[in-house]
């Protein structure tokens, strides 16, 4: 090529620049994450892989004690998987039943829940921490995997999303159905749910990652390590790290956020698309 | 008023498909040029080559003599009219009229000028502070074409734009089109899929097919005189009538039916007949029989369409249709046979396989 | 409303019950609560407790520490927003450009909404630690005096850092999005109407992006309120100080920490009213966005 389209290169510039800035703490974390602690200690950070990245991981995952004192990595990885699929699981059901209801009935109470659930946009979990917690501890359910989902997952976002996606759904279905015979609990699982696959899909894999990297709620209320998500056992980490002591095991620091890192992460590249489709249809 | 020229120009796309696949033409200042032609035949693509949308993979593109090629859309002084419109939806009507003119550099009070002139000109006036969104299909239109208006470019581009509007407004703007493009002698070329719109619009017509200019020249020309089978068949409504026969050194033969009066034609290849179906007409010794399956009462003229009886047919198993244009007298009953006669001299023949027109 | 509907008296209620009776378990009766211990001051062993109508409020609100947290989070905020969304903005307008590898740079560009803010948090945190952290080292060595721990515009500058970085995703994500969304006869249009890029991009893109935008910034304002309790907790924790201290991480602290039950709730309060002016903007504002 005689002249090079310099427009076009500055652009992929700019590109690779976003791309670096975005991708190379993951990395270097992963990287580091495969030395011992001695290697990191002396010489920083690491930006190529090393050696040690059987030896670690495989201490934080399965030995006791590996990264802290009770609890293994593989635990919380199933504290976190159960947090994230229950999450996710539990919203889309009780969403799309309750979207169901106001978009489909005409019931005196209607106007008056749909705002009650409104309402719980305005009531993030950081605005009622302290009360919620005296309740999930009083009706006993601190460090349960109940107490740990039910409180999150009513809130309005859900709800909104199917609402809108049950309008947009054509009138002359639930014409045809009624003519047909069909009940309305019938309606709802015969035509309606399948007719909403692909939004169910997209609302699961997103409500997945945010149930996965919950942090505030759990870190309240769990009070055995046992009980501990990946997440939280960041935190552990951090303050272990903090307080010092013996040599600080960076390298297993890094190994647990890779491991935090990896699951949501996953899901967001396989089903990108799906993904990227919820996100932008719950803006309308 | 500017003179377009093309030139072997081609575009071939990444995954090899070939768009346009050399095409010539000379379009001389003031022209109304209509592109015309089949979904997919290249037509818009040649048009927006020349607007700088797409680029041109060989060949050259010049304007008043001066090579465009790799000149960006808004330096080439050309101004188009697209399908959908394509107004900026958060300006309003007088914005988007504007928005060109400010970005050449011209200052407010010539450019309010130019667009109220515009405006009335197209009785869009009293929409001006508008925003698109409230205006209907042909008011929006009108406000396209306002806006390609006001750059006095050299030239205009249509790209299909009156495919979007109903039937009446369609026939409407076709003559404001044409009103307007005489009244301010710009040189335009127009693509449309619509032959009457092509057949009325141009002052020279081109037919696209496939990537190349099958014919080119003024309308009743390629009426008259199509070059190719192709021309024939798209030119013209109802559409002409296509026999295939063969030539045994005396007559013209078609399934049963024998054809006098032809000379001169190949023996042994496929023929096609072509006969416009205002060129047959009634005649009691005529060589053709039409049985009437459905008549068409358009006003003026009936369109009788119908079997020819004993004639081969293009497609296997199934009976030859032609068609019969009359006054609006002529209505007769289904079932019934008319024997129908034409003037050989009013009749084409083609070769099939290429297309190309012998006689 | 849906033109053609059930008419059942029952079965609306049972659908929507599951819903209504957690939102009112854990939503509503906790707010209640909080309400109403705002008002109350419990004494240092937590047995009884009085009824002080709004001392808690002023007593909290007009606080030195309560004042800083509030002035930290409100140009916290302001920075991460416009950060976050100039630099996702450029590259989703960068990579709306490219036909090569665009689907490699959304995957890569995009992936980073998955981390958990106090991952985000703790890789900072390592990031810029004094013994191995190599943007310590870095920031140190072109002269720049940095210690996160001791300085508070070096802490600030920290949590914004990380704050940006996670949220660039998400907005990504939807500049994207917008953008696509724009017809390309539009952009054809005023390619023809108009030789500069530069000056097409603020004349019709970024009018033309305008509801997502406006979208984002309160996504992202709720974001850097909020959800940055977990980059604060892993990385400054307030310090030095408070000079860190956002106002949810200072309710925690009071709450949790401090066991200020009364100044807590109160705080809570503050911050409940402050989402719901948020939230009155939002859809006094989305409905204006139904514009074209």
């Amino acid at each position: 090529m005689k002249n090079i389209n310099w427009s076009l290169v500055s652009t992929h510039v700019i590109l690779i620049i976003g791309v670096i800035f975005m991708s190379l703490p993951v990395w270097v974390a992963f990287a580091t994450s495969t030395h011992s602690a001695e290697n990191i200690i002396r010489n920083g950070l690491q930006f190529w892989p090393g050696t040690d990245f059987l030896k670690t991981y495989n201490e934080v995952l399965f030995v006791e004690g590996g990264v802290m004192k009770a609890v293994l990595g593989t635990t919380m990885l199933k504290n976190s998987l159960i947090l994230g699929l229950g999450f996710a699981i539990g919203k889309v059901i009780i969403s799309m039943l309750a979207a169901y209801a106001i978009v489909y009935f005409r019931f005196r109470l209607a106007n008056f829940l749909f705002w009650i659930i409104f309402m719980t946009l305005l009531l993030p979990l950081e605005v009622r921490i302290i009360p919620s917690f005296e309740v999930v501890a009083s009706l006993g359910l601190l460090d349960t995997h109940t107490g740990l989902i039910v409180p999150l997952i009513a809130s309005a976002t859900g709800t909104f999303f199917f609402r809108q996606f049950f309008r947009s759904v054509p009138d002359e279905l639930l014409e045809a159905a009624k003519l047909d015979g069909a009940t309305p609990w019938g309606f709802f699982i015969d035509i309606l749910v399948p007719l909403s696959k692909t939004m169910i899909a997209a609302i699961l894999i997103i409500m997945f990652v945010v149930g996965w990297n919950q942090y505030l709620w759990p870190l309240i209320m769990t009070t055995k390590e046992e009980n501990y998500t990946l997440v939280i056992g960041i935190k552990q980490i951090y303050q272990v790290l903090a307080e010092g002591g013996e040599l600080p095991q960076y390298q297993k620091a890094f190994a647990l956020t890779i491991l935090a890192t990896l699951p949501p992460v996953l899901v967001v590249l396989i089903f990108q698309n799906w993904f990227v489709k919820g996100l932008v249809e719950s803006e309308k | 008023m500017a003179k377009v020229e093309l030139k072997n120009v081609r575009k071939t796309y990444g995954n090899g498909a070939e768009a346009v696949k050399g095409v010539d033409m000379t379009i001389k200042h003031g022209e109304f040029i209509v592109y015309v032609g089949p979904s997919g035949c290249g037509k818009s693509t040649l048009l927006r080559m020349i607007a700088g949308l797409e680029s041109v993979t060989e060949g050259d593109v010049l304007i008043d003599d001066t090579l465009i090629n790799g000149v960006t859309p808004a330096e080439r002084d050309v101004a188009m009219v697209f399908q959908n419109y394509a107004l900026y939806p958060h300006m309003t009507v007088r914005g988007n009229m504007s928005y060109g003119l400010k970005n050449r550099g011209m200052n407010k009070k010539d450019i309010a000028g130019k667009v109220d002139e515009a405006a009335k000109m197209l009785r869009i006036f009293d929409f001006l502070d508008r925003q698109p969104h409230e205006l209907s299909g042909g008011q929006r239109q009108r406000v396209a074409m306002g806006r390609a208006i006001v750059r006095e470019p050299k030239v205009f581009l249509f790209d299909e734009p009156l495919s979007n509007l109903d039937a009446k407004l369609r026939v409407q703007m076709r003559i404001e089109i044409k009103r307007l493009q005489r009244r301010m002698d710009v040189t335009s070329i127009y693509v449309t899929h619509d032959q009457t719109e092509a057949m009325t619009l141009a002052d020279r017509l081109a037919v696209i097919n496939d990537g190349q200019i099958e014919q080119m020249g003024a309308p009743i020309e390629l009426y008259n005189n199509p070059s190719t089978l192709f021309v024939a068949s798209f030119i013209g409504s109802p559409q002409i009538n296509l026999l295939p026969v063969h030539f045994d050194g005396h007559y013209l033969n078609t399934g049963n039916v024998q054809l006098n009066g032809f000379s001169n034609l190949p023996e042994s290849t496929d023929l096609v007949l072509g006969i416009r179906p205002d060129d047959l007409r009634i005649d009691n010794n005529g060589a053709l029989s039409l049985r009437v399956d459905l008549v068409e009462q358009h006003g003026a003229d009936n369109l009788i369409y119908g079997e020819a009886l004993g004639c081969g047919s293009s497609v296997e198993n199934e009976p030859m249709e032609i068609c019969l244009k009359a006054g609006q007298e002529l209505i007769p009953d289904l079932e019934t046979e008319l024997s129908l006669a034409f003037d050989t001299n009013k009749a084409m023949i083609f070769e099939r396989e290429s297309g190309k027109r012998l006689v | 409303m849906k033109r053609v509907q059930f008419q059942h008296s029952s079965i609306p209620y049972l659908f929507v019950a599951p819903q209504i009776i957690i939102i009112f378990v854990f939503f509503l009766w906790p707010a209640a609560q909080a309400i109403y211990q705002s008002f109350l001051l419990e004494d240092a062993f937590g047995l009884s407790s009085q009824f002080v109508w709004f001392r808690n409020y002023t007593d909290t609100i007009l606080s030195a520490s309560w004042l800083q947290a509030a002035g930290f989070t409100m140009v916290f905020s302001a920075i991460v927003t416009f950060l976050s969304l100039s630099i996702a903005l450029l590259l989703a307008v960068k990579a709306n450009q490219v036909i090569q590898g665009a689907r490699t740079y959304k995957t890569t560009l995009m992936w980073a909404y998955a981390i958990a803010p106090p991952v985000a948090g703790l890789m900072g945190n390592l990031m810029f630690n004094p013994l191995i952290g190599d943007l310590y080292k870095f920031l140190n060595s072109i002269g720049w005096d940095f210690d996160h721990k001791l300085d508070s515009f070096d802490a600030s500058f920290v949590v914004i850092l990380i704050a940006v970085w996670k949220q660039v995703s998400v907005n990504f994500i939807f500049f994207l999005s917008g953008l696509q969304g724009i017809p390309n006869s539009v952009s054809e249009a005023a390619m023809m109407d108009c030789k500069s890029p530069i000056r097409r991009f603020w004349t019709i893109t970024f009018p033309l992006l305008a509801p997502t935008t406006f979208f984002l910034m309160v996504i992202n304002i709720t974001y850097a309120f909020f959800e940055t309790f977990g980059i604060i907790d892993t990385t400054t924790r307030g310090a030095p100080g408070g000079a860190t201290n956002t106002l949810v991480f200072k309710v925690f602290q009071d709450g949790f920490r401090g066991a200020d039950l009364g100044g807590s709730s109160a705080q809570s309060v503050v911050l409940m009213l402050i989402v719901l002016a948020l939230t009155i903007v939002q859809f006094r504002f989305i409905e204006r966005k139904v514009h074209y």
